[in-house]
């Protein structure tokens, strides 16, 4: 195994799928349903292939690892692989979450069903590709690639105003893009390299790094999303499919927090300390703020958007904080993220793919009908609201202990979300279960199908094991946190020796 | 052992839940109970043994949990004295309450879902109970919360329910809120949350000479530089070692309000009685919300330190003895005057933790949970036999008609009210504890001992005259409910009054048996060991150098030892005049007094103030920020503002509709075909 190019095989093998789904051309029921199979057993082999590096991951090291180097036309740039403890287990969530969107689909998309499992499978590669990319401009190509077939699965298989949340959706990253890009070619010019572990190494004057880090962290910031460059993704979320949605928030979203992590915190860091107040001011807003807005919403899918937007506050509290409860919490809680609102999003698409309609005045008294369903919206509900036992209690907690370690006041506001997550979650799930059935037109609802069941019930056992034991986690990302977080005080301690040399010559 | 004890209720509570509907209610309920039952046997043997050794506390490993930096929180088991007297307290009450709900929920079409509920409420209180960290305990902490959200919520088409379990949650995460601060500020100061740890450490907060006169934080400013070093920044604030552990100690006491439903933070719990009497009597009384008072009485290390903070603790606990039991007073709804007088009682505990007397707080817990329990599944027995009628004004005249309820009833109201012969051993399990907690209010040394003291007395005669009236108006008088209610009245089956007979015996005899226990003097030999409270505590509960109040208040005036009882009398005297020799009078005064019966009908206004202060307004600035915040300014000057300008520009986009995507695209694609193309020429260059 040793010597098998695992990362490349895991972040193409989808394209293997979208090869055979090319080769079926007619558009009977007999081929869709192939074509969905393909994809499913593409994406689930993926998955499978993909725990393999779980399985052969060496904790004891912060090194890259599974690492693959190709030179790219004498250019400097390099085909250039690896893995460490932050960005292993976002492949995993990538290869995890996929088949579960194919199976979300198998109903709910009718039209043009082969052009919509291209779409996704082409955005597993592009996904898996941004999380092992060690070539800056490599990482470039999949990160703003893998927003295309994003446009393009909201736009053509979204709802009625998809075309307004694409083109916002676009709007937005094309800003953070432009400014990256220029970052790039900035970084280049001073280090010479575009490889990561090298551009890692080397120390960009403090000057620069200011620059450097607004660039990225304009890009980053919107990808989060972070107050106030948060509302596309309300009407993003709310017009794409369901499978749309969970990638969207399961990973998307998660692509801003691992850049981050692994270019403004690391590469950075003297400007990531200089402007973390900057950082927790935003994320406390954005706590507090969309909290206050999701409480008010109608539309059940906007609501856990803005629950979305309220929780990634905490990741980039946690990242800047810069100590071992922020940054793991932050990657714990990107993780847990992942799953927990990738359900919820899911359950949202159960009722409406019987109902049509994500109101929530639509419904009511659910659990008289559907209990199973109840149970399972009730369990995400909570590791939403980050009771301890699910996963959303552990990254929520250890991100708001590093923050308090960091700033107190921003703790305490920031600790205020718990009130109001509560609120928010506990009010929808009271309006949408709870209550006597009413509404002549959700009598006829049926309970999870074999095949709901087969995509939640994955979800509710890894929300509750990863609550109750999320050392496999912390595992994996201890040696590359310790060796980020000693790097970040060595660049800082440097700093400050630098400062007061130049203080004393003045 | 304690394995089991701690993990066999969930496993109940997984098999009723998951496999309830497979098994049948029966064997739900005979599984759960069967398990709960069990499991209290065993804890009456950790009770003995823990508690009648002499080896101090220990701890046992369960799995590792968060380990990250220097933060290392392990699932684990802390076994000591405290420990055993809540597991005691939790598996009795709870097995009883199993039992009683065969009989009381025989006719819900969801029994399997109930006994999943209570099995796991059970679990999670144990874990709360056991916990050697105070990140599990917060585990326990919320998961109490959950099961009791899931409870309270239990007949969900009742809206009124529902409502009333999204507010305890959401109140009791205000708690929480102070609750989390606290344990982040704990790891800040001691690097660690696992008990152990801090409590070895707290020693070193303790200012050197405090052993000589209470004013440990003068004493902490006289000894200068060290002790005045800056340990805790907390929003602003420089805070050297004492004021940091008192405001981590206040944090935590928050916590502690929320969830014993201490004044400003009590308004879920009179509603929590929308869920199944059962569930009233083990989580709204004598378990869960005790939570708040174990987990002070559990970090008394930490704040027998601080002054302040237990000034703070006495204060709230009097003020909500005294405001629950007024708003007692005029209640109608049979349950919800037993919920504030089990509020007015958390209060009790609250002031005895407060001055010192942490034994005493605790002692009440214990007993307390056997007299309430039983007023609650009395109260539930009644409500069974009126047909599900709350109103008292609509029983009466129930005493011939179910006189075993009626007697159990009384002997609760007698405990509760703490009946006793003054300077002898003969009385009910209040007499013992709730007079212990008086007496150490007199004797107790801190600013707020005094107003305590005043306020139990009079919130004493309050008990004495809410728990009468109760009695009265249910069980005396002449029958007040329609005929066709009058002609079902039924006694309840054994199933149900047993557990009663059980809470009965304990409610007589619990403060005769354990009283030297929880609060007898500390002997010579134990005097001398540095934090040991007594031989029974040993270290489980800490006391201070200055703290000899287990001593004095044997030693209070005759005056302060009979005035609980003449209060009790007093109590007792008025009831029976207002409600059975002339009834006519309690209407007369409060069309007299109307401005105050109001006042105290609606619970002083505290809902209507909170709507008014928090959720409206929440509510308000929620719709704002959306529709303005979002939408009329980000949107509007932002994505919107754009696109209108694009569009003013071209004309032709909006016609392109979603084929433009694809122009974005490729534009991507292209720009990204540029970069690549620069960096070769760059590079080759």
């Amino acid at each position: 195994m040793a010597g098998m190019p695992i990362l490349s095989l895991v972040t193409f093998l989808p394209l293997v799928g979208v090869l055979i789904i090319l080769f079926i051309n007619d558009d009977s029921e007999i081929a869709r349903r192939n074509i969905r199979m393909v994809a499913l057993l593409t994406t689930a082999f993926t998955f499978a292939i993909s725990l393999l590096i779980w399985i052969g991951f060496d904790t004891s090291t912060a090194d890259f690892q599974f690492v693959e180097k190709v030179d790219w036309l004498d250019s400097g740039i390099s085909y250039h692989m690896g893995v460490d403890g932050i960005s292993m287990l976002f492949v995993i969530l990538t290869t995890f979450l996929m088949p579960l969107c194919i199976l979300a689909s198998w109903e709910a998309v009718q039209k043009r069903v082969k052009a919509y499992m291209i779409a996704f499978l082409i955005l597993e590669t592009l996904m898996v590709g941004v999380f092992c990319a060690l070539d800056i401009v490599l990482f470039y190509v999949f990160f703003e690639g893998g927003l295309i077939p994003m446009y393009i699965i909201i736009g053509v298989w979204g709802g009625k105003r998809r075309v307004y949340a694409s083109f916002k959706f676009f709007l937005y990253t094309l800003l953070g893009s432009v400014l990256m890009l220029i970052a790039i070619m900035a970084m280049y010019w001073d280090a010479g390299t575009t490889s990561i572990p090298e551009l890692l190494e080397h120390d960009f004057p403090a000057s620069m790094q200011t620059w450097l880090w607004v660039a990225f962290f304009a890009s980053f910031a919107v990808k989060m999303p972070m107050w106030p460059v948060h509302t596309w993704l309300p009407d993003a979320h709310v017009e794409a499919p369901t499978a749309g949605s969970v990638i969207l928030a399961g990973i998307l979203l998660k692509l801003g927090g691992y850049g981050l992590i692994r270019f403004s915190l690391s590469m950075f860091p003297i400007a990531s300390a200089d402007l973390s107040w900057f950082v927790f001011t935003l994320s406390v807003i954005a706590i507090v703020y969309t909290s206050l807005v999701a409480l008010m919403q109608e539309d059940i899918k906007k609501l856990i958007a803005y629950s979305s937007v309220a929780h990634m506050g905490y990741v980039t509290m946690g990242i800047f904080a810069a100590n071992h409860q922020g940054l793991d919490g932050a990657i714990f809680q990107m993780l847990s993220h992942g799953l927990v609102s990738g359900a919820l999003f899911l359950c949202v698409g159960v009722v409406y793919d019987r109902m049509h309609t994500r109101e929530i005045s639509a419904y009511g008294g659910l659990v008289n009908i559907m209990p199973k369903y109840a149970v399972a919206f009730m369990i995400f509900t909570m590791a939403n609201v980050g009771l301890p036992g699910t996963s959303g209690f552990v990254g929520e907690f250890l991100t708001l202990m590093g923050m308090f370690r960091a700033n107190t006041w921003f703790a305490a506001i920031a600790t205020l979300g718990v009130i109001l997550s509560a609120a928010y979650a506990l009010w929808l799930y009271r309006r949408v279960i709870f209550g006597v059935l009413e509404k002549e037109s959700l009598k006829a609802m049926l309970d999870l199908s074999t095949r709901e069941k087969a995509i939640l019930y994955p979800l509710i056992a890894l929300t509750i094991f990863f609550g109750v034991y999320p050392m496999p986690v912390f595992d994996v990302t201890a040696a590359s946190v310790d060796a980020l977080l000693s790097d970040y005080s060595a660049a800082l301690e440097a700093a400050r020796a630098a400062a007061d040399v130049a203080m004393s010559v003045h | 052992m304690y394995h089991a004890i701690v993990f066999l209720p969930l496993i109940g509570a997984l098999i009723a839940g998951l496999a309830g509907t497979s098994i049948g209610a029966k064997a739900s309920e005979y599984v759960t109970s069967g398990i709960m039952i069990f499991v209290a046997l065993l804890s009456w043997i950790a009770f003995f043994s823990v508690g009648l050794s002499d080896e101090p506390a220990f701890t046992i490993q369960v799995l590792r949990w968060i380990q990250t930096g220097g933060l290392d929180i392990n699932w684990a088991f802390r076994i000591d004295t405290l420990t055993v007297v809540m597991l005691v307290v939790v598996n009795t009450v709870s097995s009883l309450v199993h039992v009683y709900s065969i009989g009381y929920m025989h006719h819900d079409p969801h029994r399997p879902r109930f006994f999943a509920y209570l099995s796991l409420f059970t679990f999670a209180m144990l874990m709360l109970v056991t916990s050697d960290n105070l990140v599990q305990m917060f585990f326990g902490w919320e998961g109490v919360g959950l099961a009791s959200y899931l409870l309270i919520g239990f007949w969900y088409k009742k809206p009124s329910a529902s409502a009333a379990a999204m507010k305890a949650f959401i109140v009791n995460r205000v708690g929480d809120f102070g609750f989390a601060l606290g344990i982040f500020g704990v790891f800040v100061l001691f690097g660690s949350v696992n008990l152990g740890v801090i409590f070895a450490n707290a020693a070193s907060f303790l200012p050197e000479g405090a052993g000589h006169g209470a004013a440990v934080e003068a004493a902490a400013e006289a000894h200068g530089a060290m002790d005045s070093e800056t340990v805790l920044t907390f929003l602003g604030y420089q805070l050297d070692k004492a004021h940091a552990l008192t405001v981590i100690c206040l944090l935590l006491f928050m916590g502690a309000m929320g969830k014993s439903a201490q004044f400003l933070l009590h308004t879920w719990l009179p509603d929590a009685m929308e869920g199944p009497t059962p569930v009233s009597a083990l989580i709204h009384a004598a378990t869960m919300v005790t939570a708040g008072v174990f987990m002070v009485a559990r970090m008394s290390p930490l704040f027998e330190l601080s002054p302040t903070a237990l000034t703070v603790v006495t204060t709230i606990g009097a003020i909500t003895a005294f405001f629950a039991a007024t708003v007692g007073l005029v209640q109608n709804d049979i349950k919800r005057v037993i919920a504030y007088s089990t509020c007015s009682q958390l209060g009790y505990m609250f002031v005895a933790l407060g001055v010192g007397a942490y034994g005493a707080g605790i002692f009440h817990l214990f007993t307390h949970a056997f007299f309430k329990a039983l007023l609650f599944l009395g109260a539930g027995s009644v409500i069974h036999a009126v047909s599900d009628e709350q109103d008292m004004r609509r029983m009466g005249g129930l005493r011939k008609h179910i006189p075993m309820t009626y007697w159990m009833m009384i002997i609760g109201t007698l405990a509760l009210t703490g009946v006793g012969i003054p300077g002898t051993l003969f009385g009910t399990a209040g007499f013992f504890s709730k007079d212990a907690i008086i007496e150490s209010a007199y004797v107790g040394h801190n600013a707020a001992s005094g107003f305590a003291f005043g306020m139990l007395v009079i919130a004493a005669l309050f008990t004495s005259f809410y728990s009468w009236r109760l009695i009265f108006m249910t069980f005396h008088g002449k029958p007040r409910a329609s005929a066709d209610v009058m002609h079902h009245v039924h006694e309840s089956p054994p199933v149900m009054l047993i557990p009663l007979y059980v809470l009965a015996a304990g409610a007589l005899l619990a403060g005769l048996i354990f009283h030297d226990f929880f609060i007898g003097h500390a002997a010579e030999a134990a005097e001398h060991v540095e934090g040991w409270y007594n031989e029974f505590w040993r270290g489980a509960l800490f006391a201070g150098p200055d703290n000899h109040i287990l001593a004095e208040f044997h030693n209070v005036p005759w005056a302060v030892k009979l005035s609980p009882f003449i209060v009790m009398l007093l109590g007792l005297v008025t009831a029976w005049y207002m409600y059975i020799r002339s009834p006519q009078t309690p209407k007369a005064l409060a069309e007299q007094h109307e401005g105050l019966y109001k006042f105290l009908l609606n619970k002083w206004y505290f809902d209507e103030l909170y709507d008014f202060l928090f959720v409206k307004p929440a509510m308000r600035l929620g719709t704002f920020l959306w529709k303005w915040g979002d939408g009329w300014l980000i949107d509007g000057f932002g994505p919107d503002g754009v696109a209108s300008r694009v569009r003013q520009v071209t004309g032709r986009v909006v016609k392109l509709q979603t084929g433009y995507l694809y122009h974005y695209a490729f534009a991507m694609l292209i720009g990204v075909a540029a970069l690549v193309t620069w960096m070769m020429l760059g590079g080759s260059v």
